[in-house]
């Protein structure tokens, strides 16, 4: 399996997604902004960072970056896109997921370890977590509150499209967990089709213990092992 | 100037038109004495231009120049195997094995931040990077280190939020995470602010580069950011005293900070070095062009030529004088391999940024400067860059703060009411209480390679790769200095290596800060000669060679100084990451022990500060040689694995300590029985801050052999009592008196203490 790391000017988790992905034994290469055709990948991840320096709206100038519609074809075909802190906030500033992230509620940046229910095992990111796992993993962002409209938040619910949600140790969604105001405690979503997952923590911090937790590994050998599921030994 | 014009020629180089003409008011706004003066004109041969004398009052000001400090840092040790790069360069460099280097750095931004704290301390992150990846190495961790007045004022609120707004938004947006650093609250930082930033990076030895101009006719090149207006004279204005219009006034002379920017030129930089297309790189940082073309000159004992047309500006219409001047941010100087420019310029075109060629190196030693082919300035490099007048002072101590060393402070020894009360005033200072509002706003963990995050005795960061880690802490106790120099400087060295080997760390170097007020009066001239020589002497005794660093003096409101404090920013080594350690208690049931020995002072302690608002009495004393054994026997404990926890005992004494270890990051929280019993008061025995101590845990089966090695190094150590579970309370009992709370009481206190505080309380503006 072979995954893109995408860098815009400002990226700065690029080379930590780099080493995750690595370490659970996938192929991967960084991305330009300006270079053309993931065909090459079968997997396309967006790293967080300050993509030109957050500046306008977190993700909006980075939306326009050639190599967004590339992206925008990869998800489209079902090619699985990833997009985490910044990288979410792309996705959802290209319209390749719903809602969008406002300024923390406590407007100040927060930067710590998080605790998130795991609401659904079975898309291509999750399968090796069990419904209702708690994860430990860092968060550090300052505009990570998930907001949509009441009809798009209905249908993110109904569908089983919230991926992870801030709880506390108990697994409990409550307002004293929610870092940042997110409606619904939301901290990661899917698209429809469920090939595009956006999330506000790092997984890719949360590789060692070393590190203080290795609950972000799942995620990217849960990836790895949908992709050589659906590719069939066909590479 | 006239009484010298039979000696010195009029000047070859012919006015500009608008310059103003140098009268002894113009020379004395540039910063420099009558006498400073006429050591440019016998340099020179003749008078300077408007321009020249701007330039000579940016390169021979404190900031620049040293001029006050020069001779007494001749004094510090500086040389050590592992030393690689000594004090001169950008960055001091050691060697910290597998092939790897560690550049880093500790630079003030104090000046700027009292006038515009968010911007200042930005800017002063992003300077002290710039100084790391101009060294070849990438920056791999920020450390800060704060002073602010007490947070009952409104203004002191508005500073200190906003100066973590800004350390943390630049760091942030840079990606490089924050591990660490120190934050005091005193009036005697109210009206001038400490705002110390510390960087270190990464690189093999091979990629070592230094900020050295030679190869006559290679081409100069600016890159980066454009040249603006802002920042003019920020090196002059950084070596005055602010007075209380400064706010408003000096406002042209902050510079403005583009993180964004600083990350592309950070990579950019980097890519450059490695491509082989320069041979020398600088910061274009204080004193902007002026300082790094004429350093890179002097150092490379070449001179420059500078064309002030070729120079990339924001705006239209800038003076030579202004663009020489200008501190903007994010800009490098870079000395390109002939016939390399076009390589320098598409790594940057890659990055977004520009690069244009304004100049050559020259083999005249001169740094001139042209305007459209016209000369404007010519100035010889070297007296430039070395000449600065320095000065050696004669340094007396104030009475006043001998008297209230000696001061009697036998009616503190009894407690007013309660000692658990005092206690728990002393847990929720801000002093002492949790950081976690602070650091909770920077980014610890980007890079992926943070073993400790900021609350620890130090922060730690492994080298990928490898199975290293380096260890940061910086340290300062300023009311320790004020009340003795010399103690009190030895003091913030000590402290720092017993922070680093409470994690587990080697202690290695060090680079310092020396915030000092006016050193134009001798009891400041005392207060700076005097932590030097401590300095020197706990250095010496460590064995960590000090490295490079950074003088801020003039740290003065309307003629009231703050606090002497020579932080001492200090790296050390680990050589496995299995064996950090943490400072927080681990489990109920392990065995806590104290090592060292309570010398029964209470000078300059927290719990004077909090429960009687007093600076005073006589501070601890400290043993270097004991130092060094306690870090020699906590280094063995550690090798052999026996602890499961470590934490220096400082600020808030014992009590303050053990309350620390138990509540760690809020999240485990454990309880504490101890008792510990010495021919001292009650108060002493609790909240004394007697150097030299550190609270370990260890399994109750390691606890022999801890007791073992203590006594092979010839440290005092004892069992003092056991880690309890949380529902079981805290207690610590001393001789004649007992502190004891329910555990979620402490956790009140020292959790919600800053954020109480901040969170509810209005800030005042500027």
């Amino acid at each position: 399996m072979k995954v893109a790391v995408v860098t815009f000017p400002g990226s700065n988790c690029d080379y930590d997604l780099y080493k995750a992905v690595q370490q659970v034994g996938a192929e991967v290469e960084f991305v330009w902004h300006r270079e053309r055709g993931l065909q090459r990948f079968e997997a396309v991840m967006l790293p967080g960072g300050f993509s030109y320096g957050d500046y306008l709206r977190a993700g909006a100038i980075a939306r326009m970056s050639p190599v967004m519609e590339d992206v925008v074809a990869f998800a489209a075909a079902g090619g699985p896109v990833l997009g985490i802190c910044n990288g979410f906030q792309i996705l959802c500033e290209a319209g390749l997921l719903p809602g969008a992230l406002m300024r923390n509620d406590v407007l100040r940046f927060r930067s710590h370890d998080v605790l998130l229910r795991v609401e659904r095992d079975d898309t291509l990111f999750t399968g090796d977590y069990e419904k209702g796992q708690i994860l430990r993993i860092p968060i550090a962002h300052g505009e990570g509150n998930f907001e949509a409209d009441e009809e798009t938040l209905r249908a993110l619910e109904g569908d089983g499209r919230v991926v992870f949600r801030y709880v506390d140790a108990n697994g409990e969604a409550t307002e004293a967990s929610n870092p940042n105001g997110s409606w619904h405690n939301i901290a990661g979503i899917t698209n429809e089709a469920g090939n595009v997952l956006g999330m506000m923590p790092h997984p890719e911090r949360a590789m060692e213990a070393l590190l203080g937790s290795t609950d972000g590994v799942g995620l990217f050998t849960s990836l790895v092992a949908s992709l050589s599921t659906t590719a069939g030994g066909s590479a | 100037m006239s009484q010298a014009d039979a000696t010195v020629t009029a000047s070859p180089v012919p006015p500009r038109d608008g310059d103003p003409a140098i009268t002894p008011e113009v020379v004395a706004d540039h910063g420099l004495s009558p006498e400073e003066y006429e050591r440019v004109r016998t340099v020179m041969g003749r008078d300077p231009t408007f321009t020249e004398l701007g330039v000579f009052s940016a390169m021979w000001s404190e900031h620049c120049g040293y001029k006050n400090s020069k001779r007494l840092l001749r004094l510090l040790p500086t040389k050590a195997p592992w030393v690689i790069q000594g004090p001169g360069e950008n960055a001091g460099v050691i060697d910290v094995g597998d092939g790897y280097a560690l550049a880093f750095k500790i630079e003030s931004h104090n000046h700027p931040s009292a006038v515009e704290p968010y911007q200042g301390a930005a800017t002063g992150v992003g300077g002290i990077l710039r100084d790391i990846f101009t060294m070849g190495a990438r920056p791999v961790a920020v450390l800060d280190s704060l002073r602010f007045g007490d947070l009952d004022s409104g203004r002191v609120r508005y500073l200190f939020s906003g100066v973590v707004s800004g350390v943390g938004d630049y760091g942030n947006c840079v990606g490089i995470p924050n591990i660490g650093g120190e934050v005091v609250f005193d009036r005697g930082y109210e009206g001038n602010p400490i705002v110390n930033a510390m960087c270190l990076g990464l690189m093999k030895h091979e990629d070592l580069i230094t900020a050295v101009a030679s190869g006559d006719g290679a081409p100069l090149m600016a890159v980066g950011a454009r040249t603006g207006r802002d920042g003019i004279h920020g090196a002059t204005f950084a070596s005055e005293e602010l007075s209380e219009d400064a706010d408003e006034s000096s406002r042209p002379q902050v510079q403005v900070g583009d993180p964004f920017t600083e990350k592309l030129l950070l990579e950019a930089s980097l890519e450059l070095i490695a491509s082989g297309a320069i041979s020398g790189i600088q910061d274009m940082g204080a004193a902007g062009i002026t300082s790094s073309a004429s350093e890179m000159a002097g150092r490379g004992g070449s001179g420059v030529e500078i064309e002030m047309s070729a120079v990339p500006v924001r705006e239209a219409g800038m003076t030579p004088y202004e663009i020489l001047l200008s501190e903007s941010q994010e800009r490098m100087l870079v000395v390109a391999e002939p016939g390399q420019e076009d390589e320098v310029r598409r790594i940057l075109e890659k990055w977004e940024l520009e690069a244009a060629v304004i100049g050559r190196v020259t083999d005249d030693g001169k740094f001139r400067v042209l305007e459209n082919g016209r000369v404007v300035a010519d100035i010889p490099a070297l007296p430039l860059t070395e000449g600065c007048p320095t000065y050696e002072r004669e340094g007396v101590e104030s009475e006043e703060i001998r008297a209230l060393r000696e001061a009697d402070l036998g009616e503190h020894l009894i407690p007013e009411g309660d000692l658990t009360r005092s206690f728990l005033l002393l847990l929720g200072s801000p002093n002492v209480a949790s950081k976690q509002w602070i650091y909770h706003q920077y980014d610890t963990t980007v890079r992926s390679s943070t073993a400790v995050r900021p609350g620890g005795d130090a922060g730690v960061i492994r080298i990928r790769g490898t199975n290293r880690a380096v260890a940061a802490t910086t340290d300062c106790n300023g009311r320790l200095v004020y009340l003795e120099p010399k103690t009190g400087a030895m003091a913030a060295v000590a402290e720092a290596a017993r922070n680093l080997v409470c994690v587990g760390a080697v202690p290695t170097a060090i680079t310092n800060n020396l915030n000092f007020g006016n050193p134009l009066k001798a009891h400041i001239y005392h207060q700076l000669r005097e932590a030097v020589l401590g300095m020197r002497d706990a250095c010496e005794a460590f064995e960590t060679p000090v490295t490079g660093g950074n003088v801020s003096l003039f740290n003065e409101t309307d003629g009231r100084a703050i606090y002497p404090t020579p932080v001492i920013g200090m790296v050390g080594i680990i050589e496995d990451v299995s064996r950090i350690t943490s400072n927080s208690f681990r489990e109920a049931g392990d065995d806590i022990l104290l090592l060292g020995a309570n010398t029964g002072e209470l000078g300059g302690s927290e719990y004077l500060y909090v429960t009687a608002g007093l600076v005073a009495g006589q501070p601890p004393s400290i043993d270097l040689e004991g130092e060094r054994a306690l870090q020699q026997a906590v280094l063995q404990m550690n090798h052999e694995r026996l602890l499961a926890s470590a934490h220096d005992c400082s600020q808030g004494g014992l009590a303050s300590t053990l309350a620390e270890c138990a509540l760690g990051n809020g999240e485990a929280l454990l309880g504490v029985r101890a008792e510990i019993d010495e021919e001292l008061r009650p108060v002493v025995s609790l909240f004394g801050e007697s150097h030299g101590r550190v609270v370990i845990s260890c399994d109750p089966n390691n606890t022999a052999e801890v007791l073992r090695i203590a006594r092979l190094h010839e440290v005092p150590a004892r069992r003092i009592g056991s880690v309890t579970p949380a529902s079981e309370g805290f207690s610590l009992t001393v001789r004649g008196g007992v502190v004891s709370a329910p555990v979620d009481r402490l956790a009140r206190a020292f959790f919600d203490a800053i954020p109480s505080i901040m969170d509810a309380s209005p800030t005042t503006g500027p």
